[in-house]
């Protein structure tokens, strides 16, 4: 009868840690999904989304050379028609560049790099940036005529920033020796159709 | 008449001792019983004068809150609202705002306390370890804060701050959406560091520091002598087993630290109705203006307490093209204190038995991290400070990682019996 009730007993004794154990899983798994409504509580509302939406630009009237500035996100961006005399110029700044190639992929959407790599737009002449330097977050100025400047004699036309005396091409190719690291970023976006630019959402087939 | 008084109030203790007979004996443990080294001296006060402007954080900071209006259209407005309208309402926030720099303060020179004194060596380490969570979760406590104005300076230093997360390959950009709760910066921001700064935060900071006098007071409190009285003679005027070169901690050093609390009152009473910016320092000048995400400070830096990791973050350069490594480098600094107590290696732990290498180590961690403050707290403009910006920050991680080399081939001196000052 003894090692019959100790048998019993062991047995038992294994069963409640087994409940113990099974029930402190279950417990932890459902304080891991209780969890998630409080986290997910700290993602961009509906009103944030809303308001971060994509932006649509008409640039049927954009003349050659000049620049028309959108918000988007709280971020000013910049859309400007490039003359054939400013594309032609791109290529003889590669020397003066910190990264010519664009190979940093988190400054641009690699479909903007599928053509010449000197425009960094989806056509040519026309290019998108956010226009927020990326050293600091100051707006740069666009300086669009080649002409010498105080802070560039050789100045080719771009955009410089007044804060830290950051220089960019009209690529947004940051120029080496100023303190920007990388060049200014280019949004998400793609053509509805000739005239209509959509920021914010990447052209179809674009993961 | 008094021995009615007495004789009630006795009646009160005992109605309360059978109820809860837990408590006078907490008491005792923690205060009348509490046997601490004798020869406690200067760089003993910090840690009770970090508890004392606890308090002070907590009781400024609940009247601030009764007036204050954590939405980014009201918040700069309610601010000034309390300097201006609100009776005193300058007094206490002006105490709010030196009292975290303060705070700062104190809580360095205690941490430099425990490097001169070896506090953190065995059996010390998790009173170390609690003692660097709670630095942690005030280094987050204070950034919130200093958020809530909403001036330039607020939305700027969250800009930069937690666009540092952004930096993290693959999930940075969602990593930072998901903390600002927007793209930029913005009202779901304020009210979310609002609800941490005011509540999450300080219950975190009050556990912690029941944990981390709970922890000091399971093994002692070292000394400026780092011998441990427990292993000494026993017995003294108030207790045959406790340590005999050791007091209670009250009355003894409840009535030394008001000598330091007094000391320091004078001194923040100083600041608070004399400069209370500290010369832009405790409130930087940009941060009277409100927030402004289209127009960039000229300069953009976070408060003092910040500008060494601040610096470091800075000078360290882009290796190709991933500014990662700042990032990693400041985090770093800061993870890298966490390892002290296996870090050093030495037989004895005050710096008053140690050579002159550790002396010159430790004067020299002291020297950049004070450098480096004053780097992180300029524009970093100067090409020749970026070049001893990187010696400095090379030199803070050398003084870590090569400490057990250092702490093992420094000559101590002999360690005496007893605490240096005994009768």
């Amino acid at each position: 009868m003894g090692s019959d009730a100790v048998d019993e007993r062991l047995d038992n004794l294994g069963r409640r840690r087994f409940l113990t154990a099974t029930t402190a899983v279950v417990g932890a798994v459902g304080a891991g999904f209780l969890a998630v409504p409080f986290i997910k509580s700290w993602n961009p509302s509906a009103r944030a989304k809303l308001a971060g939406a994509p932006i649509t630009a008409d640039i049927s009237a954009l003349a050659e050379g000049t620049r028309m500035v959108l918000e988007w996100r709280g971020q000013p961006i910049w859309i400007v028609k490039r003359t054939k005399q400013m594309l032609d110029l791109l290529p003889t700044l590669d020397p003066r560049m910190r990264d010519p190639k664009s190979t940093n992929t988190d400054q641009q959407p690699a479909y903007v790099l599928k053509g010449d790599y000197h425009y960094r737009s989806i056509k040519p002449e026309i290019s998108v940036l956010v226009g927020l330097c990326t050293h600091l977050g100051c707006s740069p100025e666009m300086k669009a005529e080649i002409k010498p400047e105080p802070f560039d004699p050789n100045w080719k036309g771009g955009y410089f920033c007044p804060c830290h005396k950051s220089r960019f091409d009209l690529s947004g190719r940051v120029f080496d020796g100023v303190p920007a690291p990388i060049n200014l970023l280019v949004p998400p976006h793609h053509y509805e159709n000739d005239t209509t630019i959509v920021i914010g959402v990447d052209p179809k087939g674009v993961a | 008449m008094a021995n009615v008084i007495t004789r009630t109030a006795g009646n009160v203790m005992d109605w309360v001792n059978a109820r809860a007979p837990g408590m006078m004996p907490m008491y005792r443990k923690h205060m009348t019983e509490y046997y601490a080294p004798k020869n406690f001296n200067f760089w003993y006060y910090f840690g009770s004068l970090a508890l004392l402007v606890l308090v002070n954080q907590i009781v400024t900071g609940i009247f601030l809150t009764m007036h204050f209006k954590p939405n980014a259209t009201e918040a700069f407005a309610s601010i000034e609202y309390i300097m201006r309208d609100v009776e005193w309402g300058w007094l206490i926030r002006y105490m709010h705002t030196t009292g975290a720099s303060l705070f700062f303060i104190v809580v360095y020179l205690h941490m430099f306390r425990g490097l001169l004194y070896g506090s953190y060596q065995k059996p010390r380490e998790l009173v170390w370890l609690l003692g660097m969570v709670i630095y942690l979760v005030l280094m987050a406590e204070a950034f919130m804060g200093y958020v809530l104005p909403w001036g330039q300076m607020s939305f700027w230093g969250a800009k930069v701050i937690i666009s540092l997360f952004g930096a993290i390959p693959v999930i940075g950009q969602g990593l930072t959406e998901w903390i600002m709760g927007d793209y930029l910066p913005g009202d779901a921001t304020l009210g979310r560091f609002f609800a941490l700064h005011v509540i999450a935060l300080p219950l975190v900071l009050l556990l912690l520091v029941v944990l981390h006098l709970g922890a000091l007071h399971e093994v002692g409190s070292n000394n400026p002598d780092g011998i441990d009285v427990k292993k000494g003679p026993k017995g003294n005027r108030w207790s045959p087993t406790a340590p005999s070169d050791a007091i209670p901690f009250h009355p003894y050093y409840t009535v030394k630290d008001m000598v330091g609390v007094g000391f320091f009152l004078i001194l923040a009473a100083f600041i608070i109705f004399f400069a209370p910016t500290f010369g832009g320092l405790f409130l930087e000048h940009d941060n009277f203006t409100e927030a402004n995400r289209l127009v960039t400070p000229a300069h953009i830096k976070p408060v003092w307490y910040f500008t060494p990791y601040y610096a470091m973050l800075r000078v360290v350069p882009s290796f190709f093209a991933i500014k990662l490594w700042g990032v990693l480098v400041m985090f770093a600094a800061i993870a890298v204190l966490f390892l002290v107590p296996w870090l050093d290696k030495s037989p004895v732990k005050s710096y008053r038995y140690r050579g002159w290498i550790s002396w010159a180590m430790l004067l020299m961690f002291a020297v950049c991290f004070v450098w480096l403050g004053k780097i992180g707290a300029g524009p970093g403009t100067d090409p020749v400070e970026t070049i001893i910006g990187r010696v400095l920050t090379f030199l803070y991680f050398v003084f870590f990682i090569t400490m057990p080399l250092w702490t093992r081939i420094d000559k101590t001196k002999p360690v005496p019996e007893r605490v240096t000052t005994h009768d």
